[in-house]
This record gives C-alpha cells, sequence and structure tokens, in this order.
C-alpha cells in the first residue's frame, strides 16, 4: 500500500531524513520507534505533506499513486491520515461541523454525494460508541479547552469517521494515562481491518502492548537502522537506545 | 514545492474574482445636476411635497453643514471629498404612486432578484405555502439610489398597527410621528455627515411598533447605489413604544465604479419602556479594486436612544465591503435597567480601511452593555476599533464588558485599538478584554490533513472566530453573511 523508497527530506536546509525505504502492506501495523530527535515526527510530516519540509530525494507512492505530487488535502483524500501529536485548536468552529466539513470533502473527491444531517449525526454516534469518546461535540470547538486526553480521542474519533487508508499515529499515545491510553488503544484495535494500515510512531514500548505491530522499525539519525518482529520493541525497551546508537555511530 | 505552487495559482485566480455585485442596471433615472446649495435642498422637498417644517429642518441642517469643518481624528487619511461634485437626487424615472408590485419597472425587479431579494411578494406567499410556514417572513424595503421602490408586507403589518414605509411616505401618511422623533437622536449639528444628510436624505425606512406589539417578521431594508456620481444619504428611524419588539436588517450593494461614492447615512432608534430594538446590518458595498480605486465611503451615523426603563437596543454589524467603513453605532442608555450591545465584525482587505466601534452612554441606573468587536485583517487592510464606554454620575451599578479581538491574515496588514473609558460613578464597573492573533499555519494544514483546503479552511477559521457575533444575527442572514465572509476572504491567504 505505502512504499517509501531512499526518501530525503530537510527542513531549513538541514538533511532530517536521510533515505528511508519503508513498505507497509494492506492490514499491517508498523511501528516505528527510535530516540528523540531522529526523524520519527518528521517523517510523518512529510507523508501528510507539511509546508516546511522539503523533500529532495526518493519516491512515495499511495497503491501506485505518486503521494509526494499531492497537496496536503489531496493526501488525505487519497487515504493518508495522520493523527497528530498535538492536535491544533481552533476557536469557534464546532467540532462537528469541522467533521462533516472533512468527511464531505473526502467524499466529494471520490464522486459521492455529501451525506445528509440525518446520516451523518448517526454515524457521528456509532462512531463516538465505537472509540468511547462520549463528549458532547456539537457546542464545542475544535479541540478547544479540551484535555490532552480527549484530544487524543477526538484524532481517534476523526479518524473512525474519515476511514483511511493509511492512518499515521504521531505519538498518540504521549500524555496518556493508562486508562485513555487503553481506551485510545481499543479505538484503533478496533478500526484495524485487512484493507487498512496503520503505522505508529511511538518513543516507548507502552503503546505496543495494547495495539501489537506486525512489523517494528527503529528510525535513527534519518534512517531506519533496524526492523523486526514485535520482539524488537521488548528487546528496545530493555536495552534503551544506547546500543543502537553505539551500532550506528 | 510543485504543491504551493498550485495553491498559489488557484488562490490568484480567485482573488481576482469581481465583486459579485458589480453590475449595473440600466434604467431611465431622473438625476438632478451635481451640486449642493439651497436649492437643491428645496428641490429635493419640493419633489417630495414635503411640509415646511422640514424644508426649514433641511436648511438648518445645510447651514449647519457649510460651516462644519472635516473632522481630522480618525486614523486613516481623510480622502478629498468633492460635496459640490455629488449629485444629491436621482430616481428612477416616472415614478408614480404604484398601486401594487406588479408596477414596479420589471427592470428594477429583475435587479433585486438578481441581488438576492425577494420582492415580489407573491413568490414570498408561495414560498411559505410550500414549507408550510416554517420559514420566517421577512418584509423589505428596497431602497434603489435615492427613492424607496417597494415595500413588502405592508398590509399584514398594518393590521397590527405597524407601520412599514420609505421615510417620504411616512412624512406624508404620519407627518406627526415622524416631526416628534426626527432627528430625536442624531441631531441635525451632531457632526459634517450627519448635517450633510440631515439637508440632502433622500429616502430610507420609517418603522413604527406600536405598544405592546411584537413585531412577527424581520423588517429590512435593501440599500442599493447605481447611479453614477451620487451619493446615498437615507435616513432611518425606528420607533418601538412601550413593550414592543422589532428585530430589522439592512443590507447593501453597488456597482462597480472607478471613482469613489459616498454613503452618508443615519439610523436613529427609539426604545420606549419595555422595548426592544435589534439592528442588524450585512455591508457589502464595492469595496474598491485590488490597488484600493473606487469604492464606496461609508461615512454613517447611527445612534439608538433607550429612553424607557427596560429598554434594550442591539446593534449587531458585519462590515466587508466599502473602501472606508467610518461609523460607531452608539447606544444612549437613558431609561434605568436599560441594555446596549455592539456586536461586530469588520473585514478589511486589499486597501480597505475601517475605523469602527460603538458609543455606549450610561445614564441611568444599573444600566448594562456589552460590546464583541471582532476585527479580520487581510491584504493592506487597516482595521481600528474605536470605543468609548462613558458612565454619567448618575448612572449607579452600571456596568460594560469590552471584548475586542484582532485577527491578522498575512504580514501587510494592521490592527488598532483605541478604547476610551470615562467613568464619574465609582459604582461602575467596566471590563476590557483585548487580544490579537494571527492565522496559524498550523491550523491551516491541520485542517488540510483532514481533506479540506486552504480556501476553506480560513473560512472555517474566520467563520469561527467571528461566531459569536454571527450568532447574533438573524437565522437566515446568519447563512448569509457567513457566506459573504468566506467569500470576501477569499485569495487573502497564500
Amino acid at each position: 500500500m505505502l512504499n517509501i523508497k531512499n526518501l530525503f527530506a530537510s527542513v531549513e536546509d538541514k538533511q532530517i531524513l536521510k533515505g528511508i525505504n519503508l513498505e507497509v502492506g494492506a492490514g499491517e501495523v508498523h511501528a516505528i520507534m527510535g530516540p528523540n530527535g531522529s526523524g520519527k515526527s518528521s517523517l510523518a510530516s512529510v507523508l501528510a505533506g507539511r509546508e516546511n519540509y522539503e523533500v529532495t530525494g526518493g519516491t512515495v507512492t499511495l497503491d501506485g499513486k505518486d503521494l509526494l505530487d499531492l497537496s496536503p488535502e489531496d493526501r488525505a483524500r487519497e487515504g493518508v491520515f495522520l493523527a497528530f501529536q498535538y492536535p491544533v485548536e481552533i476557536p469557534g468552529v464546532s467540532n462537528i461541523n469541522f467533521l462533516k466539513t472533512a468527511l464531505n470533502e473526502i467524499r466529494a473527491y471520490h464522486g459521492k454525494a455529501p451525506l445528509d444531517a440525518k446520516t451523518f449525526l448517526q454515524l457521528t454516534k456509532e462512531k463516538q460508541k465505537l472509540v468511547e469518546f462520549d463528549a458532547k461535540l456539537v457546542n464545542r470547538s475544535l479541540n478547544e479547552g479540551f484535555s490532552g486526553g480527549e484530544k487524543k480521542r477526538n484524532e481517534i474519533l476523526q479518524l473512525a469517521m474519515l476511514e483511511p487508508k493509511l492512518a499515521i499515529l504521531d505519538e498518540t499515545d504521549s500524555g496518556l494515562d493508562i486508562d485513555a491510553l487503553r481506551i485510545v488503544a481499543n479505538g484503533v484495535n478496533k478500526l484495524r481491518s485487512k484493507d487498512n494500515a496503520f503505522v505508529l510512531i511511538t518513543h516507548y514500548q507502552r503503546l505496543l502492548e495494547y495495539i501489537v505491530p506486525d512489523f517494528v522499525h527503529v528510525l535513527y539519525n534519518g534512517r531506519i537502522v533496524k526492523s523486526g518482529g514485535k520482539e524488537l520493541a521488548l528487546e528496545l525497551e530493555e536495552k534503551g537506545y544506547d546500543w543502537i546508537k553505539e551500532e550506528n555511530k | 514545492m510543485a504543491n504551493k505552487e498550485k495553491d498559489e495559482d488557484i488562490l490568484e485566480q480567485i482573488s481576482n474574482q469581481e465583486y459579485e455585485f458589480g453590475f449595473t442596471t440600466d434604467i431611465e433615472m431622473d438625476v438632478l445636476p451635481a451640486g449642493l446649495n439651497e436649492d437643491v435642498i428645496r428641490f429635493i422637498s419640493q419633489k417630495k411635497n414635503e411640509p415646511e417644517w422640514l424644508l426649514e429642518w433641511r436648511l438648518k441642517g445645510l447651514h449647519t453643514f457649510e460651516r462644519q469643518a472635516m473632522p481630522n481624528w480618525q486614523n486613516f487619511e481623510m480622502p478629498e471629498v468633492d460635496f459640490q461634485a455629488i449629485s444629491y437626487y436621482a430616481a428612477p424615472k416616472n415614478k408614480k404612486k404604484l398601486g401594487s408590485m406588479d408596477e414596479v419597472d420589471p427592470e428594477l425587479l429583475a435587479t433585486f432578484e438578481k441581488l438576492g431579494i425577494p420582492l415580489n411578494e407573491q413568490k414570498i406567499l408561495a414560498g411559505v405555502e410550500e414549507l408550510e410556514g416554517e420559514k420566517p417572513q421577512v418584509a423589505v424595503d428596497a431602497v434603489f439610489d435615492s427613492v424607496s421602490v417597494a415595500t413588502t408586507f405592508k398590509a399584514e403589518l398594518s393590521k397590527l398597527g405597524i407601520i412599514f414605509s420609505s421615510i417620504s411616505e411616512a412624512v406624508q401618511t404620519h407627518p406627526e410621528l415622524v416631526r416628534k422623533y426626527l432627528g430625536t437622536v442624531v441631531p441635525y449639528s451632531d457632526n459634517k455627515f450627519a448635517s450633510l444628510n440631515t439637508a440632502a436624505f433622500s429616502d430610507g425606512s420609517f418603522v413604527y411598533i406600536p405598544k405592546g406589539v411584537r413585531c412577527p417578521m424581520e423588517l429590512s431594508t435593501y440599500f442599493r447605489i447605481n447611479t453614477e456620481n451620487t451619493g446615498q444619504f437615507e435616513r432611518t428611524l425606528i420607533i418601538a413604544d412601550e413593550g414592543a419588539y422589532v428585530s430589522y436588517l439592512e443590507g447593501c450593494t453597488a456597482p462597480k465604479r472607478d471613482e469613489n461614492q459616498l454613503h452618508a447615512a443615519i439610523v436613529e432608534l427609539i426604545a420606549m419602556d419595555n422595548a426592544e430594538i435589534k439592528y442588524s446590518t450585512v455591508q457589502n458595498w464595492f469595496p474598491g479594486d485590488k490597488e484600493g480605486k473606487g469604492g464606496i465611503y461609508n461615512f454613517v451615523t447611527k445612534r439608538g436612544a433607550c429612553r424607557g426603563k427596560n429598554s434594550k437596543i442591539s446593534w449587531t454589524q458585519v462590515e466587508t465591503g466599502s473602501a472606508i467603513t467610518w461609523k460607531y453605532p452608539s447606544v444612549i442608555l437613558q431609561g434605568d435597567n436599560s441594555v446596549g450591545e455592539f456586536y461586530s465584525v469588520a473585514v478589511t482587505k486589499n486597501k480597505q480601511i475601517a475605523d469602527t466601534g460603538t458609543k455606549i452612554y450610561h445614564l441611568g441606573k444599573n444600566t448594562r452593555s456589552r460590546i464583541i468587536s471582532k476585527g479580520i485583517s487581510a491584504g493592506f487592510g487597516q482595521n481600528s476599533y474605536r470605543g468609548l464606554v462613558q458612565v454619567g454620575p448618575k448612572a449607579d451599578n452600571a456596568r460594560n464588558f469590552t471584548q475586542c479581538d484582532s485577527l491578522l491574515i498575512g504580514d501587510l496588514c494592521g490592527a488598532h485599538t483605541f478604547p476610551y473609558i470615562e467613568s464619574k460613578n465609582n459604582t461602575a464597573t467596566i471590563e476590557h478584554e483585548a487580544t490579537t492573533s494571527k492565522i496559524g499555519e498550523d491550523q491551516i494544514f491541520y485542517l488540510n490533513q483532514r481533506g479540506i483546503d486552504t480556501e476553506q479552511a480560513v473560512a472555517l477559521i474566520v467563520n469561527g472566530y467571528a461566531r459569536e457575533v454571527l450568532n447574533q444575527l438573524p437565522m437566515e442572514f446568519a447563512v448569509e453573511a457567513q457566506k459573504l465572509l468566506s467569500l470576501t476572504l477569499e485569495g487573502s491567504v497564500g
């Protein structure tokens, strides 16, 4: 599904990604781990098309389509979803209106008619239940005044509503207490299917106890330096990242 | 990045989009030659068959105007206005008393239809029937250049004793009411542009809601400048008698012209005991082109008097048009426990200027006021909030809350705040909050990442920012205003 070949990217002339190769198939969950500053979040930003990241080499395709050639909104419409590490607050924009706009934009891109109000509200209700996020969304502005946990759960609700092919979760576990973590993980597990794929970006192994990955990759200094199965995460937990740093000096 | 270039192309295209209402109507007009003097005022007065007292009053306005200097305290460079180059009267030709809507010039009707104003009563009624009365009705007074061309739902309103007509007509049909209230809130000598309006006012709307009557529908005036080199000087007078309620909306557009046109209107509101007036404006005069050529000078005096106990006046304005918007819809809180409100969204882009805000005078006891101002600046736009909260010595326990926010889009625009507070009573509570923010790239990217393009993202963010004010508008106009805000800012982010 996702095919990253020899990807190089920089921010303000500083090389951040230095030749990433990664293949993610449908139905798979990949975890990307690594020490701080290794380029994990940058990879997520580059895939989503954040403006200040400049791709200086390599290719990224989603089901054969060149992602790098698309605007951020078209990447989203093609099915790339980024759950933000720090979801942005937008005052005055109601959460529900935002969800509806996003959903209908994506539908329109695929030639589908907008959902009518009733169907939409019903769908929202179902998905809220699925991801155990029962906040009253109608009267609340997008992420405004949400607690850290609520913001992350709101990301997962959006994920459930928009049903992307590829979901990238950028440190979704950071700042969550154990209960919130379990709820978020449950949501993700329910949304896993043979047709979609997940990339979990995380610093800690903790999240992977709840969402079990098929593959674990270690990102260091802008490159994937080690890949393995879920047991690699345990090894990292045990030994820390220092041996990776040693190996790649 | 390739994407960015593409985005910029799209933005460029959209920003070059023409002002939607910039067309002119080809209709035979009676236009007075340019110039302002006693003869012109006498001509206007005679044309309208006005009583002697009104002519006298107009002349007082004219003589005051001639003596007054141009104001010099505003936060922009005052453009040269050649008052002698303006024609002070333009009206569709051969206008006679119209018995019904059928007699209105079809060209005129077509114009208003193009602007989205349903003048055709039949149509409205049919529409209402279809919706089984769910949609609230709106009665419209349409003013084309200087003259009111049609007022709808008149008969229905008059059954409740409500008078809703052009002010010219009210002078004929209810001279005693007009004489009693006209100029009592905004005196003829108030300021140079108010004096000019007093002298030359062409038409406008008159509303009287009798005691205890709640006006069952929104009342609305739609102003349209069409003819070249004319000014528009309409005058609106709204009186809500004891216990009455009315919600009133005005909308305005004008054709695209290279030269500037002057719009110097006056609105006077009077609320008696327990009465409430809600006045909403969606102003979309031609703003001039991208280089700042042309556009309307919107120099307007709007003031309301809460004369009675427990009365309430609320101004809501959405200002997106005009080259210069310069107005301070004000409330004089005379009656004890009276309430004044001001909700404003003002947008300036390209080279537009807005210097707007409100004045609230607390005179009675326990009077309360609330000011919510949201300025949005884009392009080279300059946006100033100027507000005065004054508490008189007898206004025990007066309370005011002011919130004044500015949103900047881009690096070349400006936002300014000039709050004035004068309190002569130490029991008063006055609060002032102000913020300035920019639309963040983070916000836009977040929305982009959910499949929402940049244009729509900005529209969402701006509408969210202005929501507190938009919520004050009557339902059917809130939707319009939202669209207008989005349209106005298209192409402002690149």
